[in-house]
């Protein structure tokens, strides 16, 4: 056996008493062996009485501890006598460490009964309302903030608001036009490929504006904006609730939601209707391209075209749609980091929450204003 | 002569979803002491603390400051309160998007119609009263800890408050840092005569500068000793307060062999 190695050399005593001459190093290297061995000393032999020695052991960790608590614990189970003989002075310090009962406690903790499907269902039910009713209750609190705001407008703090509109705005710019540009080229081209057939290619430039205007620009913008500045926000808040500074801006006397709240609601809603408006330039000009380069319109029919699909009344709802989404975002992300109690997983989970709650809310309120708008025509 | 009373704690009664974390707790802060809130892990200090400065509110019981009901004051009252105090959070809790000048300017921005050029005047000796002078424009991430909680008491003093709240002040800082802190804690309280309430559970702090403590128990759910550190150590008849002072393992946790 090497000086790494663990060995035993079993000597019997008498009539089911066994002395055991453990060797080298109890440490977790040789652990499962360790534990190999307990099962087998104890389905092998017939014991009344057990001795171990630990004389020639060279190294002890607390691996070797288990395992020589795993022993007297069997032998106790079995009621066999077990001891322990010739400890060196660490080694009873390394035992007597370990909290015995508090280790044999640990054992007989209940496991926690799962939820059955239907429990499954009502807790989240129930969770769901909750979570609704309280980012109503934030949003009409906001909107409350907001328009008290409005009434001492040097208590807005407007370069706050002038940061926000360029994180929200002005850095969302390239990725909504990017975005919308290739939306364009695709409808351009998918829907030309249908309408060819009956020699309809002159109606793509409508279909793009129309189909932009009323709906994708809208959509489009507040999806990339939920995804790019609800998040930022609940992550931002959600962080400073966990470094106090909330508790702080309380204790000095501020209110957290005009502090905090008011000014990015007021930057996303002045940004969206503008990136509304690119999003449908840079797709008109993607479905452009291909009109131009692919469907044989001339520049001038197609810009005609475009001019005449597009009228007040779309163009007006299409940016009040925006701003109504606006609200929405960047209220729905502060709420989330509101909600942010005291550690980093809150706030990752609140800044997930802000861009899917967001998206939902986008898409229901969205044909709200689709049902709407048809009874108002 | 009687002395004049600060703060009131009454009857206060906290709750932390079903389980009672403060049961009945009274107490009074006089004007100008340094007034210590200790007690073992869990025993409910952090919470007292935060109820005294209004941030949350009680199940049942009133604090009041000044002479102002912290939870049921009308607005205009609960805004002079706030210029009244200052608290250091245990992480400071400096506003990380803003520099140390910022920090410390945003009360007096908020609070006094004074120039620009007076609060930077004003910033800049809040700065060289903790020792932090030419710190104006670090940001908070570039601090140390010991700079970062210096930096929150320069803007809880900001408004020269009579009563400020400290929460662990020495939480996490090295000895020769913390005994600096105790210092400046004790210069303020000399110089200004402010009322300082501070929640802490370290001996050398407390034996250094508490002149009054009232110690919290998890089990009592309320104060279980009052009075000056030194006499608690030495004449306490409750064991746990006896085991806290003398840093004394209690019996029953000593491991039998």
């Amino acid at each position: 056996m090497s000086s790494n190695g663990f060995g035993f050399d079993i000597k019997g005593l008498s009539e089911g008493e066994l002395i055991i001459c453990l060797s080298g190093r109890l440490s977790v290297d040789h652990l499962d062996k360790m534990l190999l061995f307990i099962q087998d000393l104890f389905s092998r032999y017939r014991l009344s009485s057990l001795k171990i020695d630990l004389k020639d052991v060279t190294y002890m960790d607390s691996a070797g501890a288990l395992f020589l608590i795993e022993i007297d614990r069997e032998s106790k189970n079995r009621n066999i006598l077990c001891e322990i003989i010739n400890l060196k002075k660490e080694q009873k310090g390394l035992l007597e460490l370990i909290d015995r009962d508090a280790y044999e406690k640990s054992f007989q903790e209940t496991k926690k009964t799962g939820l059955n499907f239907v429990e499954y269902i009502g807790y989240g039910l129930i969770n769901f309302l909750d979570d609704m009713k309280n980012v109503i209750a934030f949003i009409g609190m906001l909107i409350i903030k907001i328009v008290s705001s409005l009434a001492s407008i040097k208590t807005v703090r407007w370069d706050d608001v002038l940061v926000y509109m360029k994180k929200s705005g002005v850095d969302g710019l390239p990725i909504v036009g990017l975005i919308s540009f290739l939306l364009g080229l695709i409808m351009a081209f998918m829907s030309s490929l249908q309408l060819k057939q009956f020699g309809a290619n002159i109606y793509v430039p409508a279909l793009l504006a129309i189909a932009m205007i009323k709906e994708l620009g809208p959509i489009m913008t507040a999806i990339i904006v939920a995804g790019r500045t609800g998040s930022a926000f609940a992550a931002e808040i959600g962080t400073m609730k966990v470094n106090e500074e909330v508790d702080a801006l309380i204790v000095m006397g501020f209110d957290p939601i005009k502090f905090l709240a008011v000014p990015k609601v007021f930057a996303v809603m002045f940004v969206m209707p503008f990136l509304t408006i690119f999003s449908d330039l840079f797709a008109i000009f993607g479905g452009f391209i291909v009109g131009v380069l692919g469907l044989d319109l001339t520049v001038h029919t197609y810009i005609q075209q475009t001019l005449k699909a597009m009228n007040i009344f779309d163009i007006t709802t299409s940016l009040i749609k925006s701003i109504t989404f606006a609200v929405l975002i960047a209220g729905i992300g502060c709420q989330r980091g509101f909600e942010v109690k005291n550690s980093a997983e809150e706030v990752g989970a609140a800044t997930t929450s802000a861009v899917v709650s967001a998206l939902f809310i986008i898409i229901f309120v969205d044909s709200m204003f689709a049902v709407v708008l048809s009874y108002i025509r | 002569m009687m002395r004049e009373v600060a703060i009131t704690v009454e009857n206060l009664t906290v709750r932390f979803k079903d389980a009672l974390v403060l049961h009945n707790v009274n107490l009074n802060v006089f004007k100008g002491e340094i007034f210590v809130i200790l007690g073992g892990s869990g025993c409910g200090k952090s919470t007292l603390l935060k109820h005294m400065i209004g941030l949350y509110e009680p199940e049942k019981g009133r604090v009041i400051i000044n002479g102002i009901d912290v939870i049921n004051a009308d607005e205009d009252k609960l805004k002079r309160l706030r210029k009244d105090i200052g608290m250091l959070f245990q992480s400071s809790a400096l506003l990380g998007s803003m520099t140390v000048y910022e920090n410390i300017a945003l009360p007096l921005k908020e609070y006094t119609g004074l120039s620009d050029d007076t609060i930077r005047r004003l910033v800049k000796i809040k700065l060289a009263m903790v020792g932090l002078s030419g710190y104006e424009n670090h940001m908070p991430s570039e601090l140390s800890g010991g700079m970062k909680k210096r930096a929150g008491i320069a803007r809880a003093m900001a408004l020269d408050p009579t009563i400020l709240f400290f929460d662990e002040p020495s939480a996490g800082l090295d000895p020769i840092t913390a005994a600096e802190l105790d210092l400046l804690i004790k210069n303020i309280n000399n110089g200004i005569g402010t009322t300082m309430v501070i929640v802490t559970h370290e001996l050398e702090s407390i034996f250094n500068i508490a002149h009054r403590v009232i110690m919290l128990d998890k089990e009592e759910k309320g104060i279980i000793a009052e009075g000056d550190p030194y006499t608690l150590r030495k004449e306490s008849k409750d064991p746990r307060v006896r085991n806290f002072f003398n840093r004394h393992i209690p019996e029953h946790l000593y491991q039998t062999t």
